[in-house]
């Protein structure tokens, strides 16, 4: 178990800047996921965590001690990968007894037997330990793969995309599977993703990263409700939060692709009040609701039936927006609707930054 | 099949205003191969079969009696051609081992960015694209006595590798080694660099020793292709004739094949070769089938 510190990390390939500047903390017995697109440096924070590769400059601590001159096998890491990595040949036991069978750790074979027992009744692999791993499917595979961690009891669990080889199915029983597992362990897990359903349903905490940089760090509460700019905004979500240009002066919110023109309400006075100029205004699907009063009148465009509820793509003047409504709503195709929106859950960001500036500063987490 | 294809040929096509399938084209690249094969290499073997149960010399016109398995019957209980089969198991052991240890040996270390990679790996295997005759009579000029190259470097004086008699196989085995080094070491660089980087990653991660990765993960990644590259040189080196001929002449380096040949265009017993002929070629596909048998099981595990 251990806290991890990277202070002012930055890593280039050659020409290309994978992280820059990067500062992050992971306490003890947290799980932190690691949130970004492909090419964000999720990959590269984590080897560098795990002593695969070396930091161009910046500090990696671990338990508080610095460990930038140790290599992979000193700092005591287990690592789980999207491509399981699992040795090719050997039954899952062998897999399973390989990190505990190298020189540098020589365990007594009674402990050995005892700690792979336990980490497959954990996984319930059971079954498997002496089937070659070759004839293993996917969800087994990695199974196996986070039992080869356990087994040696490290002190940081780091995850490389773990679930994204599985199907919808396996990958939301493992979600749920792995959480549990850090909870019954209390370990220190680094999980890296691209998938936001993964961050927010597992993470205590979630660093968004884009770009080689950490966007903002909190709990995915936080991430979801208080983006604190535009990326972290339009990544997370499902559907992506509605974004378009608007215009804010006067108490009065312009919208010109909607036609649109209406007045601030108390609550949405309350959240954008203070904001002057051209914004990119933020609205998540959830809070647009059907309203026979309300001032947008859009066309349906298309429709996701998701059985508690639907997901609707509308269509008013030239923008195209979705928004939540019940199963029961009828939908038809091209149909008109009426539709309010919480001014209270707005967003704003500015157009030029793309931070947010409906945020007051008070209100967002502390960066690590 | 060939019918129902050419029978369907649509009208349309370059073929159809060829007046000639593309299939039919196929078989009338492959037919003189077949009848070359069957002319020059079938016949011969089937003929020869003949011929091992006669008493038949090609350099006299006396017709060829059978005498059954006589031939067959004589070979084997010939102490001479056994002492021929020890030479020959001798040279394959020593001279395949060699090649093992030292292609792999430079494929572990090739295996790895180096600066000139491609450069290194080329001029290595130029040994390999070399004449068996011309290497032969090449070493043979560096293992020599009084001017040699190699009891000059090594400060051996006038010791004669390839007149001694208990050196003159080693002799012969080594120049083969260099020669086919690197051919193993071809096969087994394939085999290293198929071996996944993340598996190295993981072993690292589960702090596992250099030596220990070596054999649980590089080893048996690369056995079924290593063990290709040993069944292709065991064959090789059986039939070893030219590089043995050429470099000496003492009864310690008379290889089966080279017994085989005095026999045949020496001795001019045209059936009694042909009975160990086949001996030999019985020999050979026997320990193939030894081989393919374990690199079988080898895959499967």
């Amino acid at each position: 178990m251990a806290h991890v510190k990277l202070s002012r990390i930055t890593k280039t390939f050659g020409a290309h800047t994978a992280l820059r500047d990067l500062d992050l903390e992971i306490r003890d017995g947290e799980f932190f996921v690691l949130l970004g697109p492909t090419g964000a440096g999720k990959t590269t924070t984590l080897r560098l965590i795990a002593g695969l590769d070396k930091p161009t400059s910046g500090r990696v601590e671990i338990g508080g001690v610095d460990v930038g001159e140790w290599g992979a096998a000193e700092r005591d890491v287990a690592l789980v990968l999207q491509q399981y990595s699992l040795y090719p040949r050997y039954t899952v036991r062998q897999n399973l007894e390989f990190p505990l069978k190298s020189n540098v750790r020589r365990l007594p074979q009674s402990e050995i037997n005892d700690r792979v027992a336990r980490a497959a009744k954990t996984l319930r692999i059971e079954h498997l330990l002496d089937r070659k791993v070759d004839r293993l499917s996917g969800g087994e595979m990695q199974r196996v793969s986070i039992g080869r961690a356990i087994v040696r009891s490290p002190r940081i669990f780091l995850m490389d995309e773990p679930l994204s080889n599985l199907d919808a199915k396996l990958r939301e029983a493992l979600r749920s599977e792995l959480k549990d597992l850090q909870m019954k362990l209390g370990a220190t897990f680094l999980f890296v993703t691209h998938d936001q359903i993964e961050a927010m349903s597992m993470g205590d905490q979630v660093g968004v990263l884009n770009g080689g940089k950490l966007v903002q760090v909190g709990t995915p509460y936080e991430i979801y409700h208080h983006p604190r700019d535009i990326f972290v905004a339009g990544f997370v979500g499902s559907p992506a939060m509605n974004l378009v240009d608007a215009e804010i002066d006067d108490r009065r919110i312009r919208i010109p692709s909607a036609r649109l023109d209406l007045p601030l309400d108390a609550r949405g006075d309350g959240r954008l009040g203070h904001v002057r100029g051209p914004v990119t205004l933020g609205m998540r699907a959830e809070d647009i609701h059907v309203d026979p009063s309300g001032p947008i009148e859009a066309r349906i465009y298309g429709v996701e039936n998701h059985g508690v509820e639907k997901i609707v793509t509308l269509k008013t003047g030239e923008l195209i927006f979705k928004a939540t409504t019940s199963a029961a709503t009828p939908t038809e195709i091209d149909a008109p609707l009426r539709l309010a929106w919480d001014q209270g859950r707005m967003h704003a960001f500015d157009r030029a930054t793309g931070t947010s500036v409906s945020e007051r500063a008070a209100r967002l987490p502390e960066l690590a | 099949m060939a019918t129902a294809v050419m029978t369907r040929l649509d009208p349309q096509s370059r073929a159809a205003a060829r007046g000639w399938s593309d299939l039919s084209i196929r078989n009338l690249f492959i037919l003189p191969t077949i009848a070359f094969l069957i002319v020059f290499n079938i016949f011969p073997l089937i003929y020869s079969l003949g011929y091992s149960f006669t008493d038949y010399r090609a350099s006299t016109n006396a017709p060829a009696n059978f005498i059954g398995l006589a031939n067959y019957r004589d070979l084997l209980n010939d102490d001479f051609i056994w002492n021929n089969f020890i030479v020959t198991a001798k040279y394959v052991l020593v001279s395949v081992s060699g090649q093992v240890i030292v292609g792999f040996g430079i494929a572990l270390l090739l295996n790895r960015a180096i600066p000139f990679k491609g450069l290194i790996t080329t001029l290595l295997l130029l040994p390999m694209m070399m004449s068996m005759a011309v290497v032969g009579l090449f070493w043979k000029l560096l293992y020599d006595p009084s001017w040699g190259i190699i009891n000059y470097v090594f400060r051996l004086g006038d010791f004669a590798w390839l007149s001694n008699r208990d050196a003159a196989l080693y002799a012969v085995a080594i120049t083969d080694i260099w020669m086919w080094s690197p051919f193993v070491m071809l096969l087994s660089l394939a085999g290293l660099s198929a071996v996944p980087k993340h598996l190295y990653e993981a072993a690292a991660i589960d702090r596992a020793g250099t030596w220990y990765t070596f054999t649980r993960i590089t080893l048996p990644l690369v056995a079924p292709i290593l063990l290709i590259a040993i069944i292709f040189r065991t064959m090789e080196a059986f039939k070893t004739f030219d590089l043995a001929y050429i470099m000496s002449s003492q009864d310690t380096t008379e290889l089966i094949s080279i017994k085989l040949y005095k026999m045949a265009f020496q001795e001019w017993q045209t059936g009694k070769s042909s009975a160990l002929a086949y001996i030999v070629l019985i020999m050979v596909l026997a320990i193939t089938n030894i081989y393919v048998k374990y690199l079988n099981r080898v895959k499967e595990r």
